[in-house]
Parts: C-alpha cells; structure tokens; sequence
C-alpha cells in the first residue's frame, strides 16, 4: 500500500532562499486545499518522539570502486533493524539488493569481511576485494508532513518537506525536497498537487539522489583519487615543466595515501603509496637531470625516496602473504588448513611489529622533511617552467630553448632508451641464464613501464594500449617468477625463526612446506612462459609498434 | 483476514459507531484494516468525511464487475481504509439476488445467494488484516450474506428486554448454518447505569451467556459528539472514558478470539 508519489528540489544553492521556496509551495498548495501540518502520531509502541528523522551513510572504497561500477551502498538505522542498501544506477531493480546489519558502526571504514553471509556482502565481494569500504558521506533528514484536505476536511493528499543535511566530514545544510504522497483513491486530487506544486518558480520536478546532492557539499567527487599518474601535461610544454607536473601528481598521490596507511584502513593504501615513491625512484633516474638540481640535490631526493621504499617493504611483504592466505590454504593438497594456523599468527605478529616501524618512520621529522621540501622544490619549478616551450622569446628576441627541449621530445628520448635497455637484456636471456638475470630485466621493465605512464597523455590512445598491454604480460611473467622466489625465500626464514621460537609444530612445518612447493612450481611455470610473452613483446613488430608510438602514431 | 460485522436487525443501536470505533482501533493496533459501508445512508463514509458514492456505482460492486479494490479510499489515519456507501446500496437486496457470477448454480441455502458477499470479499484476503461491515438494520438478504462472510458478528446490545429476545433469535439463525459458524460477540451499548432496569438487564442477561462481553459501554456525550467532529472517539479525546470502554471492547474481542482459536 506504499502510497506513490512525486518528488520535487528546491533549487538554488542559497539556504537563505530554500525556506522561502518551501514556503511558496505551500502558499500554491493553499489556494486549493487546506493544509495542515500532520498531528503528531500517537504515541505507539515501536515510534520514537523523532520518528519523521531518518539518518543515511553512503560508502565506496577510498578508488571509488562503487561508483566506477555504478553502485551506491547505503547503511540506514532503523529502530525495527537496520539495513545496508546497494542499490545500482542501472534500471535493473533486481540489482538492488539490502541486507539487515546489528550493531555497525556507521563512522568506521568496513572490510568486506564485516557483510559476510548477506547478499550486499556477496554481490560486492569480488569488486571491493581487499579496500575498506569507507563512509563518504552522511546525512540526516528530518521530515516535515502535510495534510492536504478537501472542502469536507478528508485528507486527500499528503506533502513531505524533507530538510536534509550533511552530518559529516563536513556539516552543512542540503536543499529541500518535496514529495506528494497519494491517498488511495484520491489519485486525481494528488495530481493536482503536483499541477500546483510544478508551477512554483524555484522547484524542480524530479528526483536526483541524495547521496549525489551530499558529495557535492563535502566537495568530493566520485573519482577524485585513483592511482594512475594522468599527470596535466602536453606535448610543447617544457620538458622540466612537465617533469616537475609528474612528480608532483606521483607525490600528491603518496601524501594522499598516507593518512589511510597510518590508520590501517586497509592493505592499499601502503600499496599505492609505495607504487608512487617506486614510480618518483624511478622518474628521478628516468628525467631527474631535466630538474635542474644539483647532483646532490638530486642525489639526497633520491635517497629519501630509496628510505621510504625500504622502510615499507616488510609490512607489504606481509601483507602480501596475509592476503594470498585464503587462496594458499585452498591449495593445499595434502595438509589440513589448520595446519598453518600457527604461520598466519605468527605473520600477523611479525605485521603488528613491522607495521609499527613503519608508522614510526612516517611519522618522523625526516619523513615530513623530505615530502615536503620535495613539494616546494617542485612547485618552484613547474611555476618557473610552466607555459609552452616554443614561441617564447628571451630578452635578445632569440626564440626561448627550455633545457631538455620540450616534454614531446623528452618522452620519446627516455621510453626509446629504456624500451633498448629492455630489448637488449631480454635478447641476452637464454634458458641456461640465472635467475638474476631475469629479476634485472624485471626491474628495467618497471622502469619502462613507468616512463610510458608518466607520459601517458602524450600518447594516441589505441597505440599506447597495444603497447602497453604486450609489456603488461611480459612483467606479470616476470613477476611471478621473482615474487615466488621471494616468498619461498620467506617461508623458509620464517619456518626456521619459528623452530627457534618454539612456535611451529611439525604439521605446520609440513603444511609450509607444501606451500613452497606449490610456489616452486609456480615459479617454473613462469619461467617457462617467459620466451614467448617476450618474443610478443619485443620482436620486429613490436619493435616498430614502440617506434610508431614514439613518433605519434600507430604501426 | 478476519472479518468482523456489526450487526442487529434492530436500527439505532451503534452499530455504525462501533463499526467505526473498533475499525480504528485495529488499524492502530497494526492490522490493515477496512471498512465496508454497506448502509446506503453512509454514516460510517461520512464519520471518514469520504463521499457516500462509489466510482462506476454500487451495482458494478455488487455484482463483480469491478474489483472492490477500484472502491477503496484511505482515511486519514494509517492502516486503515474504507470502501464507501453507495445510494444504489438501498436496493442490495435485489444487487445481491441479480448477482449469478459466470452462470454458475449458487450454493446458498434455499437457493439464495447468500455467501455472495464472502466470494467478493475473498480477493481482499492478501492487503487486509481485518474488514469491518457496517450493516443496515433489518432482515434482508443483506443480513444473511453478511453473516454468512462473517468470522465475529458484533451486536451491539441496548440493555431492554427486546433486546434479549433479539439476541437468542440471532444465536438460533446462525446456530443452523450448515458448515462454517460464525462467532457471535454481543456487548451493551448506550448504558445508563443510574437506569434501575439497565442494571437488572445486565446482570440477568450477562451471567449466564458466554457470548456477551463484559465490557460496557457506557452511554457518555462524547460518543455523540463523534458526528460533530466526523472522527473515532479515540482521536476526539483519547483519555476519555469512552475511547477506554472501547479500547477494552477490542481488547476482550481480541482476547476471545485467541481463546476460540486455540
Ligand atoms: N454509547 C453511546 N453513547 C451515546 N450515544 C451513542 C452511543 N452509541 C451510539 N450513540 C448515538 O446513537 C445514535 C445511533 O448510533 P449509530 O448510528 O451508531 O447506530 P446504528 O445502529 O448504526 O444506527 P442505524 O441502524 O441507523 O445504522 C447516534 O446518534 C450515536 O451518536
Ligand atoms: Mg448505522
């Protein structure tokens, strides 16, 4: 019997004119009905004195995992029980999908783990995957009914005034809405309302979500991080302009990130902050020069960057084998999964302290020293580089030659050299090199890898894919060959730290050790791979498919 | 669903004032509740302020040509609908003895279409909780039909001695319907305790039947009042004694039910 109705939005972005507008429509509803505020309802068992204000919090994951697959998941109160909504954009109402939750903490970020055993929980398991899903915005309504009434006095139709507004981050008033709700047979009474109602100057017929209206308050956006580089550069800036405008996006990226690694919201954050000072590493070897810093300089940014990096990896490294834990326990063959209860405890231990190192360091005054003189440096630089590179004169009227020429000419001489190096060692690799030899072509890879996405927007689209998918293949090889030699490395120092420790009970020995088995034979698996994924990557074809990117086109 | 009519051939009585009262209370207890105006006078559609007309007429009701459901009109209050009084409802009795749904032969009685009512009532079943009938006075196949698609037959009582007659012709009526039986419920209604012969009706009357309530309620101005103010006693004054007699009337009603059904 839910009552149909239609919605209107006070326009405008003025509180100051909203109530005047509210007001205007029910002057509009009065020239035909009289209308009266809604008694109070009796007291019932079940409603509170507040029963007409309703309190909302939308999540998405800290990429906007949600909104880029067009979902919005909402976690509403409700004195009966509440309930997570996800509701999808798409006009599929079998999308839609809710799930009753007992005491959840609506201010906290939530792991995916905290819906398990619901449809909400099962519908976006795989999409959020191991990122929290994080309160983005939160609102309370409170809603303000209206009796419509006929000549005889009979409720004919109902207007609701919901005043909503943002509770958090950032407080603050949100337009109105309005909504005639029907009563069952009074259909053509309710129209009319709305016939009034669409002819009040400042109301807009329709409904856009208020979640929508909320973000826009908190000045987010959906999309507003993500951990690709999409630095603003074009091709006739200077090539010291647009290094700096890269280096600068990759250090916006680890400040923004740092705030959720100190917290320990979840695993991605301390990953995306590591894959920008990797990538800043990487930038400064790739173009450092074109800065225009001393060579100490240069060499104390690079340093810096080196100890951030370090000073990350063994929590990563564990988090890394805490996240494959699931799919490890699945895999075994002959061990039970509760052998290796005794190894997750024991990486979690070793988490907590490492992680506490790690904190510690971003804490320190050297960790803020370093990101924020850096940011200074470079934002010096961008405003004293910015502007094109050609058409400027200098003083004696000699058209203007910015160092390294201009970010066009920069891209392609550094991805040609590092797309040679690349080349190169990858030729020199037969089945009989060692393994070193491969964890070094891994690492130019990288490096190439890079210079292609810091020089992304310079590129035609379709090229860039083509390219950038080959080495893609070529670097998940070469990384499962090195991460699983890695970790077999790992399990076997862990086992034997835990034989000291007295903490590792002979199944569980076993169990790690199947475990590495399985890593070994992932390994091989790789190895084998490698001749082909390369040949795809760097034969004459592929040869010419970088050349072509390089001069701007494609093969 | 369970379907209560308010019911006695006698006019007057409170029959519409309970109708309207006990309907309120069910929606305010939870239950989707209607109430059918089936006087064609409309005085329980009036106390809802709702028009005594149905959209397409009566007739079409009547005879299944429209779905009750086209006819049902919210009140003001939750949980609570009505389907209105129509004038053609004066000539029912003729409405209902026209009504051959599909041809098919009719299984009432004496050949008389008696559980025609129960038949449109019957698709309700799924979004009411309770229906409430508020029946005209008199004898008529009206009657029959409404205590044949009853569960509970309501009676309100005025404490003389007809009265007493009236109920054990009632009890006698329904004590010979073949199949199911409805429940009778009678209460005393319009009470004057200061009346030496109201006090001597009930005592004699109450004790020894098991089918009259032993709530009362009283006769009080307010309950009057409710044509004045065109609402439920409950809404008008609720700490009123007469919004309490009522509240206990459906309490009991409620609580007797629970004991047939168990
Ligand atoms: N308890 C009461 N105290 C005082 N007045 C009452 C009481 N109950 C009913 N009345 C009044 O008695 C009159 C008849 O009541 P009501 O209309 O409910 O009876 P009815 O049986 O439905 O009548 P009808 O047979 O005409 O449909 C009304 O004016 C009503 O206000
Ligand atoms: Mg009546």
């Amino acid at each position: 019997m839910a009552p149909a109705m239609a919605g209107f939005i006070v326009d405008g972005t003025d509180p100051q004119t909203w109530d005047d507008i509210v007001a205007a429509a029910l002057a509009a509803l009065g020239e035909e009905f009289t209308v009266t505020p809604e008694p109070a309802a009796p007291a019932r068992p079940g409603t509170a004195a507040d029963g007409l204000s309703q309190r909302a919090t939308w999540y998405d994951t800290f990429d906007w995992r949600l909104s880029k697959a067009g979902v919005t998941l909402e976690y509403v109160p409700g004195r009966g029980g509440s309930e997570l909504r996800l509701s999808s954009a798409k006009p599929d109402a079998d999308a839609d999908v809710t799930q009753p939750v007992a005491g959840w903490q609506p201010s906290r970020p939530h792991l995916i783990g905290d819906l398990e055993g619901g449809p909400v929980g099962a519908r976006l398991a795989s999409l959020v995957a191991m990122r929290a899903l994080i309160p983005v915005a939160a609102t309370v309504t409170a809603t303000a009914a209206y009796r419509l009434l006929n000549s005889d006095g009979k409720t004919v139709a109902r207007l609701l005034v919901d005043q909503p507004a943002v509770t958090g981050p950032q407080p603050g008033p949100l337009p109105p809405r309005l909504a005639v709700a029907e009563v069952r047979g009074y259909q053509a009474q309710a129209r009319r309302a709305v016939r009034l109602l669409t002819a009040v100057t400042g109301l807009s017929a329709g409904a856009r979500p208020l979640f929508a209206d909320a973000l826009r308050l908190t000045g987010r956006r959906p999309g507003d991080y993500s951990n690709k580089v999409d630095a603003e550069i074009s091709a006739d800036m200077p090539a010291a302009g647009a290094a700096a405008t890269i280096l600068l996006r990759l250090l916006d990226t680890i400040d923004a990130n740092g705030g959720g690694v100190l917290a320990d919201i979840d695993t991605e954050f301390l990953h995306d902050l590591r894959v920008s000072v990797r990538r800043t590493r990487s930038a400064l070897k790739l173009f450092g020069d074109v800065l225009a810093l001393t060579a100490e300089e240069l060499e104390c940014y690079a340093a810096g960057f080196k100890w951030v990096g370090d000073l990350t990896t063994p929590t990563r490294d564990l988090d890394v084998h805490l996240l494959d834990f699931p799919g490890t326990v699945r895999s075994l063959a002959a061990a039970r999964p509760d052998d290796l209860e005794p190894f997750r405890a024991y990486l979690e231990g070793r988490r907590r302290r490492e992680f506490r190192v790690l904190t510690r360091g971003l804490r320190s005054p050297r960790y803020a020293a370093l990101t924020q003189e850096w940011r200074a440096r470079l934002s010096k630089i961008q405003q004293e580089r910015a502007g094109s590179a050609t058409g400027r004169r200098n003083r004696a009227g000699h058209r203007y030659q910015p160092p390294g020429g201009s970010a066009r000419v920069l891209a392609a001489e550094r991805t040609r050299a590092a797309f040679v190096k690349v080349a190169k060692r990858g030729a020199a690799i037969t089945p009989d090199s060692p393994a070193q030899d491969l964890h070094d072509l891994r690492k130019r890879g990288k490096e190439l890898r890079y210079a292609l996405e810091f020089f992304a927007p310079l590129h035609e689209p379709g090229a860039y894919a083509n390219v950038v998918g080959d080495l893609k293949r070529l670097q998940d090889c070469l990384g499962e060959f090195q991460d699983t030699e890695v970790q077999i490395e790992e399990i076997r120092s862990i086992a034997a730290a835990m034989l000291a420790a007295h903490e590792a009970p002979a199944v569980t020995l076993l169990a790690m050790g199947e475990v590495t088995a399985g890593l070994a034979a992932r390994q091989r698996a790789a190895r084998a791979d490698f001749e082909r994924r390369f040949t795809a990557f760097a034969d004459v074809a592929g040869q010419r498919r970088m050349a072509a990117l390089l001069r701007g086109g494609t093969a | 669903m369970r379907i209560y009519a308010i019911y006695n051939i006698k006019g007057g009585v409170g029959k519409t004032t309970t109708a309207v009262n006990l309907g309120y209370l069910a929606a305010e207890a939870g239950l989707r509740t209607v109430l059918w105006d089936l006087d064609p006078q409309g005085a329980a559609s009036f106390m809802f302020r709702i028009k005594p007309k149905v959209k397409g007429g009566g007739k079409a009701l009547i005879s299944g040509k429209r779905p009750l459901d086209d006819a049902i009109k919210g009140t003001d209050f939750d949980n609570l609908d009505l389907i209105p009084a129509d004038f053609t409802y004066r000539n029912m009795d003729l409405l209902l003895d026209d009504a051959k749904p599909g041809g098919r032969p009719d299984d009432a009685p004496g050949g008389k279409p008696a559980r025609r009512l129960s038949k449109l009532l019957a698709p309700l079943a799924d979004e009411y909780d309770a229906v409430f009938l508020d029946c005209p006075p008199s004898v008529s196949l009206v009657s029959e039909n409404v205590l044949h698609a009853a569960d509970t037959v309501v009676v309100p009582l005025i404490p003389t001695t007809l009265s007493v007659r009236t109920l054990e012709q009632l009890a006698a009526f329904v004590g010979e319907f073949k199949g199911f039986r409805p429940e009778i419920f009678a209460f005393f209604s319009m009470v004057d305790r200061r009346k030496k012969l109201h006090r001597e009706i009930i005592e004699q009357l109450a004790a020894p039947r098991g089918d009259v309530a032993r709530t009362i309620i009283p006769s009080l101005s307010v309950i009057e009042s409710m044509s004045v103010w065109r609402s439920p006693v409950a809404v008008i004054a609720p700490g009123n004694a007469a919004a309490k007699a009522y509240r206990a009337l459906w309490a009991e009603l409620r609580a007797r039910e629970g004991l047939a059904s168990s």
